[in-house]
């Protein structure tokens, strides 16, 4: 019973240990034969019509409501101390800095990166990829590349998309609805967020996350066993492994860049 | 190598990890035949063809397309070999989001420079010859089994390959896209000098086109000769294969222990 245990664990760890060599593997082919991604650029851009602006309602209704409860929750709490003035500052550091990026790539995962993999996966089950290689077009080079930088680069669009909407949503529920002053609220605004700080630190977050949602999408969907079964599970893995790293990445990240700050 | 030989296939070896899958096979296919390989499911057949694309590489063996060695080829070497060939799969293959125009138009405008109202008239003609010109701006989706195999006929003929290989290119189709697909890969095969393999278990379809034979059973050719020769063989398995029998060198039943003890017929029934 033990040794059995024992060597389930060993197994899975191998096979964790193998995927991820496999996964990073992909991950360097694949900038490799990126050259096609930019060469033929209506590529990419007809990726990002489908990864970016096929999702721009989901972010863009989203950011709006976040930005609404953050101003109705930030209100509450910063009336307490009598400075409701600085709910332009809290609104847009909380979206630039965090829930921007973090909240448009859980949401790019689910939308995007979903897609990204049942797509890949079925090419592969229906044949496509195989019949790619036979008329001698390299798969990853035509099909793989121009997805993962049409990701990356939709990603902080998204991203900025989404803060943009929930600052407007923060102005909707705390100076139209509420009261707040409007000149303090943009004025408090505008001196508190620093461009290098905060949105670029923001820019660079959504990029990293771009990079790992996509990376993740394109392998779970290129490595799916072609079956009906085997791309069902690969999208789920997606969804789940991609928000996870989103997660563990943004911590790590804002370890790095907010360390200290002030 | 022969000139007249196209394909051949020396003392090939293969397997998946550790289940072999071809156990030394010889074939030759020569310039301007159509060539069957038959065997039952599981039997290596596809396999075959893809050591012909060099999308696997035997282990032992060579396998020479055009005098090429295919296992010997680096990528770009390959991918030259490859545009020389075209390649039906079983269920077409087609690219789902683009026209039965574009599908036979990729591999025009991936590999040429030709000029779009030359691609147009080239797509137009390789779609007529399979009598799908009127489907150009059909979606794949729009297309019943046997319409969707043609259009996938119609892309590997593209860019005028010298070899086209057909993975089960009867399975699931009706009376009568059965004939109409067996009569085009006989008639492409004539008319554009093309050397054609036809990996099949389709017996009476495919013996009425073909100019020659391959069996293959558990990794090894176990009989090989002209559609003739092969409907007169006295070998068991082709015997078999060749009537539709339930039972015989292949058996009906996948190895189990004694039916009378699986019924626990001999013992005391807990």
């Amino acid at each position: 019973m033990l040794k059995q245990t024992i060597e389930n664990l060993g197994h899975s760890t191998l096979q964790s240990v193998w995927r991820i060599g496999f996964a990073a593997r992909f991950f360097v082919v694949m900038l490799l034969h990126s050259g096609t991604a930019f060469r033929r650029f209506g590529l990419t851009i007809r990726e990002m019509y489908f990864t970016g602006v096929l999702s721009l309602v989901i972010i863009l209704v989203s950011g709006l409501f976040v930005g609404m409860v953050l101003g109705l929750q930030g209100y509450e709490t910063l009336q307490t101390y009598g400075s409701e003035e600085a709910l332009g500052i809290l609104v847009a550091l909380s979206l630039v800095r965090e829930l921007g990026p973090v909240v448009a790539a859980l949401l790019f995962a689910s939308r995007a990166g979903s897609a990204i993999t049942a797509e890949i996966g079925l090419m592969k089950a229906t044949e496509q990829l195989s019949a790619m290689e036979m008329m001698a077009v390299d798969p990853i080079a035509r099909v793989v590349a121009p997805r993962f930088w049409a990701g990356v680069i939709s990603m902080p669009l998204l991203a900025a998309l989404f803060s943009a909407m929930g600052i407007f949503g923060g102005y909707l529920v705390g100076v139209q609805l509420i009261g707040v002053d409007e000149g303090a609220f943009w004025s408090q605004m505008k001196s508190a967020v620093d461009f290098d700080q905060d949105i670029l630190n923001g820019v660079i977050k959504s990029v990293v996350f771009g990079v790992a949602i996509t990376t993740i999408a394109l392998f779970e969907g290129y490595d799916a066993p072609p079956t009906a079964e085997g791309v069902s599970g690969a999208t789920t893995r997606t969804v789940v492994t991609s928000s996870l790293a989103v997660l563990a990445l943004d911590f790590v990240l804002t370890a790095f860049m907010f360390r200290g700050l002030n | 190598m022969s000139n007249d030989n196209l394909v051949e296939i020396e003392d090939v070896v293969f397997g998946y990890g550790a289940r072999p899958v071809l156990k030394g096979i010889n074939l030759t296919a020569r310039r301007g035949q159509v060539i069957a390989i038959m065997g039952s499911s599981g039997c290596g057949k596809t396999t075959l063809l893809r050591l012909i694309g060099g999308q696997v590489r035997a282990r032992q063996g060579t396998v020479r397309v055009a005098g090429a060695s295919v296992g010997e080829l680096d990528a770009a070497g390959l991918y030259r070999l490859r545009r020389k060939m075209g390649m039906l799969f079983q269920f077409g293959a087609l690219f789902t989001d683009i026209s039965v125009f574009d599908n036979v138009a990729f591999q025009l405008r991936e590999h040429t420079d030709l000029p779009e109202d030359t691609i147009r008239d080239l797509v137009l003609m390789k779609l007529h010859a399979v009598g799908l010109r009127g489907a150009a701006q059909l979606m794949p989706a729009e297309l019943s089994g046997g319409m969707a195999r043609r259009v996938a006929l119609a892309r590997a003929i593209a860019l005028d390959p010298m070899l086209v290989m057909y993975d089960e290119p009867f399975a699931g189709l009706d009376p009568i896209s059965l004939g109409v697909t067996g009569n085009l890969i006989r008639r492409l095969t004539d008319t554009l000098g093309l050397t054609s393999l036809v990996v099949t278990h389709d017996v009476q379809e495919s013996l009425k086109i073909v100019d020659y034979v391959y069996f293959v059973s558990e990794g090894v050719i176990v009989a090989e000769g002209t559609a003739a020769e092969i409907r007169a063989s006295g070998l068991p398995y082709v015997h078999q294969f060749v009537h539709g029998e339930a039972d015989g060198p292949v058996p009906f039943h996948y190895p189990a222990p004694s039916y009378a003890d699986d019924l626990r017929l001999g013992g005391v029934r807990a």
